[in-house]
């Protein structure tokens, strides 16, 4: 049966890192702008140069 | 040729506007004007041309305004200090309010201006705040560039004399989601913890152990939740108890006290489980509950006075050298320059010839004021046309303008209001319980003793008004949300209340009913032919005048053709002359002056509104006039007000000219006044207050209606473009949104309603918990089924009935 004791102090360690990883994302602002980060994942990080060709003929 | 079939077809490649006049091909874009093109070059000579390709024409045009902005004054260390939000050796961070963020383009671009300023070194925008953090290397540029940089693109931050107040840093928001977190943390663990007792496990041997071992855990869980998440209900329930009252949060208090006491006594004294789970999420349900309350629109401000509005910095004259300095700075006696479209700062003597002067914000007029040189200027008011020479006579903080902020209506909160209906019932609910659990006390004393502790503290428990406390915030909370949803932003959900209890509104007129971009022009004379049209249209294109404005958007159509000759005469009038002939407009004296012997003799009388006189080659033509027209939907909406039985006034700071088509438009006005000072205008609501006790909703938009949105019981301030300036106020409606505000009136009475109806089903839920205390059957399961059951159904029902009601009565229920 000691085992449960080990089990469930092992869950709550788990449990807490967890708690810990919430207190990380509140501290670092995650929760503080929760609509510009949406926009972000839209762009794109390759180097942008190569885009140009493909724009500039909207309006020949 | 191919240049006249891109005329009123072509958007600019960088801002999207028709490209009418000239069309200027740069790398085969068409552009509308030289600044969207500059913008455009140097995007592209940098490699930030994504911009154009995440969203179409992301641009703001740059057709207006493009004059030279100076910045010399953010080289001021002290300006400098108070605008950056820190400083790490070289590194400093500053955040900008920029009003033109609209789209995913905007982000990126603000995201990637290292590209073009390489001492910047991170961008980073809030999108709902529209603001963007600039983290930068001060040894390698400067605020003063990057405020110019921003600008050239675009983006011009929004300086204001209210920035270099000292700054709060208010992070109130992360605790309450670290207290949330823990309280929903320690919850879920307790209850797995208490699992074992609910399926009644102990019975086996060495259960012994595990009781100790499990309560133990439970007691340290608890122990944060008490002293950390839900210290802020102890806090409020001592500092009612302190003033001799009572709110909600002193039985939320005797509840938790209870619980934890009790639950620490059973577990220390190996006598039961205890209540932990019950208690953890009581606080964990509260705290949700408080979340939803909370909920705020970043985007709005709700409380910005005067010093939003003027301007951070003013160019001074010095040995006729032009000098950017803050306005912080100015002294009495100094020479400045305002420009078209500035405002003046401080109160001050215009010292040019003459020059207009729209005080439409400030004191309500709506048409615009001509100064000549020795008159008298008041702080606030908005340069149109030339640019004026002015001597400050008073230092910016004792302007006429912010006399109206040493008003003691400023000082004092609106303290009467500040206790919500579930407070005002706290004390008889509190008295009640506490009278039942004496009972119930008495009363075992003399059945059994041993059980009389037992039965007192159960009683307590059960009774904690925990669906109760939740009530309030998740009615209110959906109701705010669906409110901004149709266009009509409350400061928090406390004032919901205020609103629902308003039997009188007050209006402003100026810029509240009136709506200047949607000025009726009509043409009152002789018929004009489309030649004379397209010289007129182009001639009041290049006035500054604001009736000129009004009335070339009405000849917005006509193709512009070129001048030869024009001048403008401030105030007065304009006189331009093309090949198909000469075109005078403007004050029917300037007509007279400038046209010897010009016939009138077909001159008509205006009855209302602003006009616009036209002689064309010495001919008199007529007149355009202006109408400020009335918002759409203001008859209906006066109508259903006073169907309500509402009373309605008018408070206006400008002249009488209008009333009769007011009380044409409708007839039921309590009172019409006219010529209203923003000191008059503050004292009149309060009279009205005093007089019969009357519940005061004061709608106004500018800084005049200032002291009388603070002096109401419900201000609301009318807004066109929500980044834009509005005074302090309770809540913002959205001028589009105004003609509906009846419905949104109906709506947050039925709110209530539906406050009182979760009332009645928190109370079963309490009354059918102390049927098992009293009878001393509230096990640690029973209490751990009600709690969270009546806490959910509280939330369900709360917020279906919200949205149902809200549905029936036609509202938007999502943005």
């Amino acid at each position: 049966m000691g085992v449960i004791v080990l089990l469930i102090a092992f869950s709550l360690l788990v449990a807490l890192i967890f708690l810990g990883a919430f207190f990380w994302a509140v501290k670092t602002g995650q929760f503080d702008d929760p609509q510009t980060p949406s926009m972000r994942m839209l762009f794109d990080d390759k180097p942008v140069s190569t885009k140009n060709k493909t724009l500039t003929n909207k309006t020949d | 040729m191919q240049e006249s079939t891109l005329i009123g077809q072509t958007a600019c490649f960088h801002c999207g506007e028709n490209v009418k006049e000239t069309v200027l091909n740069y790398e085969g874009n068409v552009f509308c004007c030289e600044g969207c093109r500059t913008v455009f070059q140097l995007l592209k000579e940098n490699n930030l041309c994504t911009y154009y390709s995440l969203d179409e024409q992301p641009g703001q045009t740059m057709r207006t305004g493009i004059e030279r902005k100076r910045f010399d004054y953010l080289k001021d260390l002290d300006v400098q200090h108070k605008l950056v939000d820190f400083k790490n050796g070289s590194t400093a961070s500053v955040t900008f309010f920029i009003p033109n963020i609209h789209c995913t383009s905007c982000v990126w671009l603000l995201e990637n201006l290292q590209n073009i300023d390489e001492g910047i070194l991170k961008g980073t925008v809030n999108f709902i705040k529209r603001t963007v953090t600039l983290i930068y290397d001060e040894s390698k540029t400067e605020l003063r560039s990057i405020v110019e940089l921003l600008t050239t693109i675009g983006y011009e931050p929004d300086l204001k004399l209210e920035q270099l107040k000292d700054k709060k840093i208010g992070t109130i928001e992360r605790g309450l989601w670290l207290k949330l977190g823990v309280a929903g943390f320690c919850f879920g663990n307790i209850m797995l913890f208490s699992f074992p007792e609910y399926l009644r496990m102990d019975q086996s041997g060495s259960s012994e152990m595990f009781r100790y071992f499990f309560g133990g855990l439970n007691i340290i869980l608890a122990l944060p939740v008490l002293f950390f998440s839900g210290i802020d209900y102890l806090k409020s329930a001592w500092a009612a108890l302190s003033q001799r009252g009572i709110n909600l949060d002193v039985p939320i208090s005797i509840g938790m006290l209870a619980l934890f006491g009790r639950s620490l006594f059973e577990i220390l004294s190996g006598t039961g489980a205890g209540y932990f789970d019950s208690f953890t999420g009581f606080i964990f349900f509260l705290l949700i509950g408080k979340v939803v309350q909370k909920k705020t629109f970043d985007q709005l401000s709700f409380d910005r006075d005067y010093k939003s509005y003027l301007p951070i910095s003013v160019i001074r004259l010095e040995q006729d050298q032009e000098q950017s300095i803050p306005v912080s700075k100015i002294e009495i006696g100094d020479h400045v320059l305002i420009r078209n479209q500035e405002l003046v700062p401080a109160d001050s003597i215009n010292m040019t010839e003459s020059i207009d002067i729209d005080y439409s914000f400030i004191t309500g007029e709506s048409d615009p004021v001509t100064l000549n040189r020795g008159e008298q200027v008041f702080a606030g008011g908005k340069i149109t046309g030339q640019t004026a020479e002015l001597v400050i006579i008073k230092k910016v903080e004792h302007s006429y303008l912010t006399q109206l902020w040493e008003n003691e209506s400023f000082k004092a909160q609106k303290e009467h209001n500040l206790t919500s209906f579930a407070d005002r019932i706290s004390p008889y609910f509190t008295f009640t319980v506490i009278g039942i659990a004496l009972i119930s006390l008495l009363i075992w004393l003399r059945i059994a003793p041993s059980q009389a502790f037992t039965i007192f503290t159960a009683v307590l428990i059960v009774a904690c008004p925990c669906a109760l406390a939740l009530s309030t915030p998740f009615t209110l909370g959906s109701a705010v949300n669906i409110l901004a949803a149709n266009g009509f932003y409350l400061k928090n959900t406390s004032v919901l209340e205020r609103f629902s209890n308003i039997d009188t509104l007050v209006f402003d007129k100026t810029g509240t009913i009136t709506d200047s971009n949607n000025a009726e022009v009509e043409f009152i004379g002789k018929h004009l032919t489309d030649t004379e049209l397209q010289m007129l249209a182009s001639a009041f294109k290049n006035s500054f005048h604001p009736l000129s404005l009004a009335v070339f958007k009405s000849l917005n159509q006509y193709v512009l053709p070129q001048k030869d000759f024009f001048r403008e005469v401030p105030g007065k009038g304009v006189e331009a002359s093309f090949d198909g002939g000469r075109v005078y407009f403007g004050s029917l004296g300037f007509l007279k002056e400038e046209i010897k012997g010009l016939d009138l003799s077909t001159l008509e009388k205006p009855e209302r509104g602003s006009v616009v006189h036209i002689a064309i080659n010495n001919e008199y033509k007529g007149f355009f006039r202006i109408l400020h027209g009335y918002r759409n939907g203001l008859q209906k909406l006066l109508n259903n007000f006073s169907v309500l039985g509402t009373k309605l006034y008018l408070l206006s700071g400008d002249n009488e000219k209008e009333k009769a088509s007011l009380e044409n438009l409708f007839s039921n006005w309590e009172k019409l006044q006219f010529n209203q000072s923003p000191i008059q205008k503050l004292e009149y609501i309060q009279n009205l207050k005093k007089k019969d006790k009357n519940k005061i909703a004061m709608i106004g938009d500018g800084l005049n209606d200032a002291g009388a949105l603070k002096a109401s019981d419900f201000g609301v301030a009318v807004s066109d473009d929500k980044s834009s300036f509005s005074p302090a106020c309770d809540a913002i409606i959205d001028a589009s949104s105004l003609e509906n505000m009846d419905q949104f009136f109906g709506f947050s009475k039925s709110a209530f309603k539906v406050i009182i109806a979760s009332f009645g089903i928190s109370l079963m839920y309490n009354l059918t918990g102390l049927g098992f205390a009293v009878t001393g059957h509230l096990s640690p399961l029973v209490a751990a089924i009600l709690m969270p059951l009546s806490s959910i159904t509280i939330m369900a029902f709360t917020t279906v009935a919200t949205r149902l009601t809200a549905k029936r009565m036609g509202l938007k229920l999502w943005a």
